[in-house]
């Protein structure tokens, strides 16, 4: 049973990394856009393309952190004991970005609008560079139950290249779902843009995906035996497939196949570590035994997560369906006028 | 019970002060978007529905733009939310570490009702254009129900952390043995529930129908003004006698449940019978009170249904182990003060009934409508009172007779905590400034848009930015051209 919840957990973080990190993703092109004449294009696809579906994708982080104190209480007090620091800067960049977001359209000057425009794009490089420090903090076995915060746990070889490798990843997802978001939007100009970003993502995905492993060579012994035999190597292999895939599919211009390869990518990327450190979720000083719960919470907490799962799965699908459908629309202001329209129906945009 | 070294507020280590209050910061921050949250979808489906039955243009304009300002508000939603959830472990690493496995369960479901919720807001924002309105009106129907089962997951683990119960204690004072359903269905459950829910609804009817009251006073009187006044405010009216009856319920099962927690709400201070009831007033370490108005017999009679009630004082338990003097004069006037909101409203929802059963028509005296428009801001008020009563009253356990508030905290040093709390302050007090401009804002561009000779139909040039709102109405976007702008929104059919 606590194995079970374990898949769960591990199932949630994936579905974390492929939709929040698409999300943190298009918050790194729109860092990296340029100035206000230059990237005022992609900004507003940028936030055309996130509006729907933003706040879906980050609920993914509420679900891990329930499944994480409820299903493993002793891990749960762990990490955020030991790991505290990156922890905090991770949730205070989620604040910083969710205000940045909120604040950065209704701002009437310029320069407050790139204040807060880089305060959101500055956020979104933080959160999953933390997050993504906290879980190599975690593969490098040096977050041990009873670990007090120390710089010494997070600031190994091993949690910084995670970290980067997370930026990588988020960068890719984002490039390659806004490259298919330009096409759908009808902004061709701005997929060639975005396909020319997804292949430099590409590329630093390709480098630091390299220095993760030689990381944990070294600095998570553990994890690096998972990765190099069974299922961690069946993985590994996978991810690195698909990311062969991805990179082709960019390339002759099919976007929209693109974006499964990076989600199979980093879907793969998360699952191969998941499994490379079996049995342990702490390598080398806390099981997936030890840590596990009582057995009628884990028992209980595996049919919330099944009835979850029979009820969000065919709505987020219904959701994701009906946004690349392009039958999500946001509202105009012909729908919010006074005007009345002809029947009950809703008001015909002006278009 | 397992026995603990006596902690005295003196010897509570330097974090418990700021994770105390960056928890109580953020909480009361959040608190104030949960009755648009819990609420606001059932409000705006109501309407939507009439609009959709009577052919009603009126009636579904105000549905839509009351769901862009629901929208809105789910997006801070989410984010204070979070935030929440990641103070659990940043603050409260022993609460977790130790009783996350008995409690955790209310959390599982409140995650993904919340889920639900988020994917429902979405589909129903962004479906009003193109998706069928039955279809549309259908899909958002469920929302109503699932922010109900979201307020019950998190309900439930407050009401635990009120009254634990559903485990058995090892020899090291661990929790073993969880009985879920007995863990989720705690005595305190019940009561807290139906208090919040209704709380809620007649919060979002007030602060909704305060709107359009300010509106009516200040001569808008059209019929869409009326109809974005009434709705609202004959649902939170038919809540608020519930609510009287619902409080009463409640501050009776404290009594039955947590006697100290009661004694501290009514400052009660030596256990005795006839026991006097205050309006007001603070209590003094010796047990003295001063200020305030007593009402003599008042409190066992309320208590018990009879003057020979023995109440509970608070010198009934060890001083380590009860709220202190302070805590408990604290305790007593948000109590008092949500009391006293909860009874005007009562009166507001009676004149507005007895308006109605009278006259066939509401009430219209600018009196009422001045009542109104501060009715919504008093439900918040009181609200948070609610809120800091059930906390502060817990005091010094976070678990209730199992666990002290300053075992669970993090062993992090204080100044890293203080400093966290100085900048999330600052960064909630930008985001809930943006909330309020925004919503201004909206509310400006539709002013300007009902007006008679306001701007017409047809595409508007591109806009300046500060006219845009993030998630509500936008303007027509022209194709892109050279300079052009976004991808075409609305346009394009």
């Amino acid at each position: 049973m606590a194995e079970l919840v374990a898949f769960v957990l591990l199932l949630a973080v994936t579905a974390y990394a492929c939709a929040g990190g698409a999300d943190y993703g298009a918050g790194f092109w729109d860092l990296a856009a340029g100035g206000a004449a230059r990237g005022r294009r992609p900004r507003r696809l940028i936030d055309h393309a996130m509006a729907p579906v933003w706040e879906v994708n980050n609920v993914w982080l509420v679900f891990v952190l329930v499944l994480m104190w409820t299903g493993f209480p002793v891990l749960f007090q762990t990490v955020f004991t030991a790991m505290w620091l990156p922890l905090a800067l991770a949730a205070l960049g989620m604040v910083v970005r969710g205000a940045g977001f909120a604040l950065r359209k209704p701002a009437r000057r310029l320069s407050r609008r790139r204040l807060y425009g880089a305060a959101f794009a500055g956020a979104s490089l933080l959160t999953p560079f933390c997050l993504g420090v906290a879980v190599g903090g975690i593969a490098s076995g040096r977050a041990a139950p009873g670990t007090e915060a120390a710089a010494r746990v997070w600031a190994g070889p091993a949690p910084l290249a995670f970290g980067l490798f997370t930026v990588a990843g988020t960068a890719l997802l984002g490039a390659v779902f806004l490259t298919a978001d330009a096409g759908r939007f009808d902004a061709p100009d701005l997929v060639g843009y975005f396909r020319l970003r997804a292949l430099v993502a590409l590329g630093a995905v390709a480098v630091t995906a390299c220095g993760v492993l030689l990381a944990t060579r070294s600095d998570a012994p553990h994890v690096w035996q998972g990765l190099t035999r069974g299922a961690g190597l069946a993985l590994a292999a996978a991810s690195a497939a698909s990311f062969a895939a991805t990179g082709l599919l960019v390339l002759r211009d099919r976007a929209q196949w693109a974006r499964f390869g990076a989600v199979a990518a980093v879907g793969a990327a998360v699952f191969a570590w998941g499994l490379a450190q079996r049995p342990y979720l702490i390598p080398t000083s806390l099981t997936v035994a030890d840590a596990a719960g009582d057995p009628q919470t884990l028992a209980w907490l595996s049919l919330v997560s099944l009835v979850a799962l029979l009820l969000i799965g065919p709505a987020v699908a219904l959701l994701y369906r009906l946004d690349t459908r392009g039958t999500l629309e946001p509202l105009a202001d012909s729908d919010l006028r006074g005007v009345r329209p002809h029947r009950g129906g809703p008001a015909d945009g002006g278009g | 019970m397992h026995t603990t070294v006596h902690l005295l507020a003196a010897d509570a280590p330097a974090q418990l002060l700021p994770a105390r209050q960056l928890m109580a910061f953020t909480l009361a921050s959040h608190i104030i978007l949960v009755p648009l949250g819990v609420a606001l979808p059932l409000i705006t489906l109501v309407m939507h529905h009439r609009g959709l039955r009577r052919r009603d243009p009126v009636a579904l304009l105000l549905a839509r733009r009351w769901s862009a300002v629901m929208a809105v508000q789910f997006a801070i939603g989410v984010v204070t939310g979070t935030v929440l959830s990641f103070e659990f472990g940043l603050l409260w690493p022993g609460l977790m570490g130790r009783w996350g496995d008995v409690f955790g369960i209310g959390f599982g479901v409140e995650a993904w009702a919340f889920f639900l919720e988020a994917v429902l807001i979405a589909i129903y924002l962004y479906g009003w254009r193109r998706l069928p309105p039955r279809t549309h009106f259908l899909l958002g129907l469920p929302l109503p129900a699932a922010a109900l089962l979201g307020a019950f997951g998190i309900l439930s683990a407050n009401a635990w952390m009120n009254t634990p119960q559903g485990f058995t204690l090892d020899s090291r004072g661990d929790p073993v043995g969880v009985d879920v359903w007995k863990a989720i269905f705690t005595p305190m459950l019940g009561p807290q529930y139906w208090h919040f829910v209704v709380a809620m609804l007649m919060t979002a009817g007030y602060v909704v129908a305060g709107v359009y009251a300010v509106g009516w006073l200040r001569g808008r009187r059209d019929r869409y003004h009326r109809l974005g006044f009434t709705v609202p405010f004959t649902l939170a009216a038919a809540a608020t006698p519930v609510q009287l009856f619902l409080g009463d319920s409640i501050t009776r099962a404290v009594f039955r449940e947590q006697p100290v927690k009661f004694a501290a709400m009514e400052i009660v201070w030596k256990t005795d019978s006839h026991v006097p009831e205050y309006l007001f007033g603070r209590l003094h370490p010796d047990g003295s009170i001063t200020g305030g108005i007593k009402f003599p017999q008042l409190d066992s009679i309320l208590a018990g249904f009879s003057p020979d009630t023995v109440v509970q004082g608070l010198t009934a338990v060890p001083a380590g182990d009860r709220p202190n003097t302070t805590q408990a004069t604290i305790v007593h006037c948000a109590f008092d003060i949500m009391v006293c909101i909860g009874s005007a409203l009562a009166l507001l929802a009676a004149w507005y009934g007895l308006a109605w059963l009278r006259h066939r028509r509401p009430p219209r005296s600018r009196w009422f409508y001045r009542g109104a428009a501060c009715a919504g801001a008093g439900s918040v008020v009181a609200v948070e009172c609610g809120w800091i009563t059930t906390e502060v009253g817990r005091q010094p356990w976070i678990v209730y007779g199992h666990m002290r508030v300053s075992e669970a905290v993090t062993p992090t040093r204080s100044t890293a905590l203080w400093a966290m709390f100085a900048l999330v302050a600052v960064v909630y007090v930008l985001i809930f400034a943006a909330f309020a401009v925004v919503l201004l804002k909206m509310r400006d561009r539709w002013r300007l848009a009902d007006e008679p000779g306001g701007p017409g139909t047809g595409p508007g040039g591109a806009e300046a930015p500060e006219a845009a709102t993030p998630y509500g109405p936008r303007p027509p976007v022209p194709a892109a051209g050279p300079g052009g702008s976004a991808p075409s929104e609305g346009g394009g059919r």
